[in-house]
This record gives structure tokens, sequence and C-alpha cells, in this order.
């Protein structure tokens, strides 16, 4: 199938599969930290958490990865001579993934916030009321609550960075475009082998979306559904 | 920071910047044009009419854009057809798929958020405006678009700062947009902090600017709205 091609797109799709992945752990610990510091009373880590928001808002992701991987190494070989290092170059898969998990953790950070918010305060009181620590009130009842309402939001986001994940091809990584461009260009055929990888991401988020609507029912026992 | 580099790089930057928000203006101009008779299109009683809107909405906002951009500007030319026909001296013009792939992105998306507004109006409104012997046309008009095109407002800002960012994929079609200028400073200085972080900066600031527009809109045409119909 794809002229011999397809084994080559596929081993593609892990790698952007692993780069989504990879990422969305990077993004949800971002998340996590930065909505902790947004609703902390300390003024700095609430301040740092603005701009931080604020800034990612505004920068083009394509432009933020260049920065990180053609900046990174700058900055690296800067050091490395100053210590007398070997030659590093940073891998773009490391630069990849923690471009797109930096961008998004700042999404995540909006979205975790606003499901702390969801959760009624009574929830929290009465737990640390049970003699519940913080952490303990955290994982056990604010956590699975917030979980619910976050879903909605976490899914929209996932579906935005799989497909952000294609621009770590720029910066030469064999994921499942540059895969496509390749083989594109050595067969002549470029249409097919877009479309190829076209239709894989489609699987990608279709399969995500069928995921995220089991996990919202899961998640919903015992809320009470009221149809309009 | 070498910043007479940067000075030096500025006039480059002001073009990308033009090149920038006119890819913006243009995508978001010709997406809402086709959006708006397919959003009303997407929300038809009969499936056989809002079916293939919906197909097409579902694999434009499922794919990435930068396979949609490369679809268009290098796989077309694959097919000898596409070559003979009328259309390949601007098939071939960057500026002209970059536009298309962009029009084209957001006009799904906007397909969505407009439907969305246009269901969220209030039952009762629609059923005054048959009850006063209007025609779906004249109730689109007068009732229905008003009220969508109001509670649009939020989420469509939001879609107007994805198409400024998004754009910065054109830089690798040989667009030279802010994106482009940062990859030739970068290229000729070799200093990718100073070329990327004016970039950056750049794009905050549209981005900004954006965003101060969008409130104000808000503030003029949808809370008043809000607190009348309340």
């Amino acid at each position: 199938m794809l002229q011999g091609y397809g084994a080559s797109l596929l081993t593609g799709a892990g790698l952007t599969i692993a780069v989504a992945l990879c990422s969305l752990a990077i993004a949800a610990l971002l998340g996590v930290a930065g909505a902790m510091a947004k609703l902390s009373r300390n003024r700095f880590l609430r301040t740092a958490a603005q701009v931080y928001t604020t800034v990612i808002r505004g920068v083009p992701d394509l432009v933020m990865m260049f920065l990180i991987f053609y900046g990174g190494q700058l900055l690296i070989n800067e050091l490395a001579e100053r210590f007398q290092w070997n030659d590093v170059t940073i891998d773009p898969f490391v630069a990849g993934t923690l471009t797109i998990g930096f961008i998004f953790g700042a999404y995540m950070t909006e979205i975790f916030r606003g499901a702390f918010l969801a959760v009624p305060h009574g929830q929290r009181e009465a737990a640390l009321a049970y003699g519940m620590s913080p952490a303990q009130a955290l994982v056990r009842i604010v956590g699975p609550q917030m979980l619910r309402h976050a879903l909605a939001p976490l899914s929209n986001t996932w579906l935005v960075m799989i497909k952000s994940t294609a621009i770590v091809s720029l910066i030469g990584l064999s994921d499942l475009m540059q895969r496509a461009k390749n083989a594109g260009s050595s067969t002549q055929e470029p249409f097919l082998f877009y479309a190829a990888a076209g239709a894989m991401y489609l699987v990608f988020t279709s399969v995500s979306e069928l995921l995220f609507a089991w996990l919202r029912q899961r998640y919903a026992v015992g809320v009470r559904q009221v149809r309009i | 920071m070498d910043f007479d580099a940067i000075r030096q790089s500025l006039p480059s930057y002001a073009s990308g910047a033009l090149v920038t928000i006119w890819l913006t203006l243009a995508a978001l101009a010709f997406g809402m044009l086709f959006a708006l008779p397919l959003s009303i299109l997407r929300g038809w009683p009969s499936r056989w009419v809002a079916g293939p809107v919906w197909l097409f909405t579902y694999v434009i906002r499922g794919t990435p854009l930068l396979v949609q951009l490369y679809l268009i500007y290098y796989g077309l030319g694959q097919f000898e057809a596409v070559r003979d026909s009328f259309a390949w001296p601007w098939l071939r013009s960057a500026t002209f798929c970059a536009i298309a792939a962009f029009a084209i992105n957001t006009c799904a998306y906007t397909i969505e958020i407009l439907h969305g507004a246009m269901r969220a109006v209030p039952a009762g409104e629609i059923e005054a405006a048959r009850a006063m012997g209007m025609t779906r046309g004249v109730m689109l008009r007068r009732v229905v678009l008003p009220a969508a095109f109001r509670r649009m407002l939020p989420a469509y800002g939001n879609e107007v700062i994805f198409m400024l960012q998004a754009t910065a994929l054109a830089s690798t079609v040989t667009l030279m947009d802010i994106t482009g200028a940062a990859g030739e400073m970068n290229s000729r200085f070799y200093l990718p902090f100073e070329a990327f972080l004016t970039a950056a900066v750049i794009y905050l600031a549209i981005t900004m600017g954006l965003v101060g527009l969008f409130h104000a809109a808000e503030r003029r045409w949808l809370m008043p709205w809000q607190a009348r119909s309340s």
C-alpha cells in the first residue's frame, strides 16, 4: 500500500503520537503548577503565571519552537564552551516536546484554574473538616470532581495539540508529516502522501474524540442530566 | 543582545508584519464570506444539506493546517490536469495557496462558531418572528443573524488570534512574513535569540491590539444587548 511507504508513514505516526503524549505530560504538569500559582495568595506567583499565559497566547507556536530549538542550541554551545563540555546538540524531539508542552501548559493552566473554581468550596471544607490533609482533599475530593469539569476543554486542547505536533517536522523530526514529505518527493506524488498523512491525523482526532466522550460519560456518573 | 543587528533588520520585519496582517485579513475575509451561507446550511433541517457541510468542517478541523497548506501548495501540482488548467498560475503562487489554505481552515471553524451562535438564539425569538409572518430569509436577516453575530464575538475573537498565529506557517512556503523575516535575520547574522524574540514581540503586540479591539467590540455590541435581554 502507498507504494511501499505505508510502513514508513506508520512509524512516523507512532512518533507523532509519542511527541503528542510527552507534550501532554509536560503541559499537564505545567498546567497544574500554573493553576496553583494563579490561585495562590502569593502575588509574585500570580503575576508570573499571568505573564506566562498572556505571552504564550500571543506568540505563534512556530516562532516559539524556533526560539527554543535554535536559541537553546546557541545557549548550550556557549555554556559548553565556558565549562569545556563536549559538543552537546539539542535533540529535536526534546525541543519539540518541550515547546509544545510549554505552549499548551498555558492553556491547561486556564482549564485547571476554571475547573478548580467550578468545584463548590464546601466540598474542600468538608474534606478538611473530616481531618484530611490539604493534599488528601485534593486527591480524593476536589481532583476527581475537577476532572469532570476539565474534560470538555481538555479534549479540545488535546485535539489542537495533536495537530500542532505537525510543526516538529520543521526542526527535522521524522514524524508523520516529515515522512509524508519525503515519500511525496521521492515518488513525485506529494498529494497522495499528504492526503494519507491528513487521513491519519483525522483517525487520531476521531479516536480521541470517541475516547473523551466515553470518559466524559464515566466522570458524569451520578450527575443529573437535564434534556432541554 | 545585539540591538544593532535588530535595527538593521527592522525594515524586513516591518514589511513582514504587513504580509502577516494582509494574510490574516484576506484569510478571515474569504473565510467569513463562505462561512456565512455555509453555516446556515449547516443548521438546515434536511440531513442531505447539513451533512456535507458538517463533513467539511469535521475533516478540516481534524487535520493540521500544515497538511492542508502543503496539500494545496505542493500536492496539487502532482496532477497534470491541474498543471494544464487555467488556475495553475494562481496555484503556483505561494501567496494564493497560503491564503486559500488559511481561508478554508478558518472557514470551517467560523462555520461551527456561527452555527453554535445561531443555535443559541432563544426559541421564543424565532417563534415570535414566525408569528409575525416573517419568511425564513427575513427572519435570518433581522432576528437570527444580528443576535448570532453579537453572541459569536468572544469565540470569533479567539479564532482571529489563532488565525494571526497560524499565518506563521506561511513562512514554510517561502512567504516573507514576520517569521520569514526572523528566519532571514537568523541565517544572516546567526542570532536566533534576537531574531525570533523580535518576531515574538511583534506578534505579541499585534495580538494585544486584537484583544483590545475585540474587548471594545464586546463592550459596544454584546454587553448592552445582554443586559437588556436578561
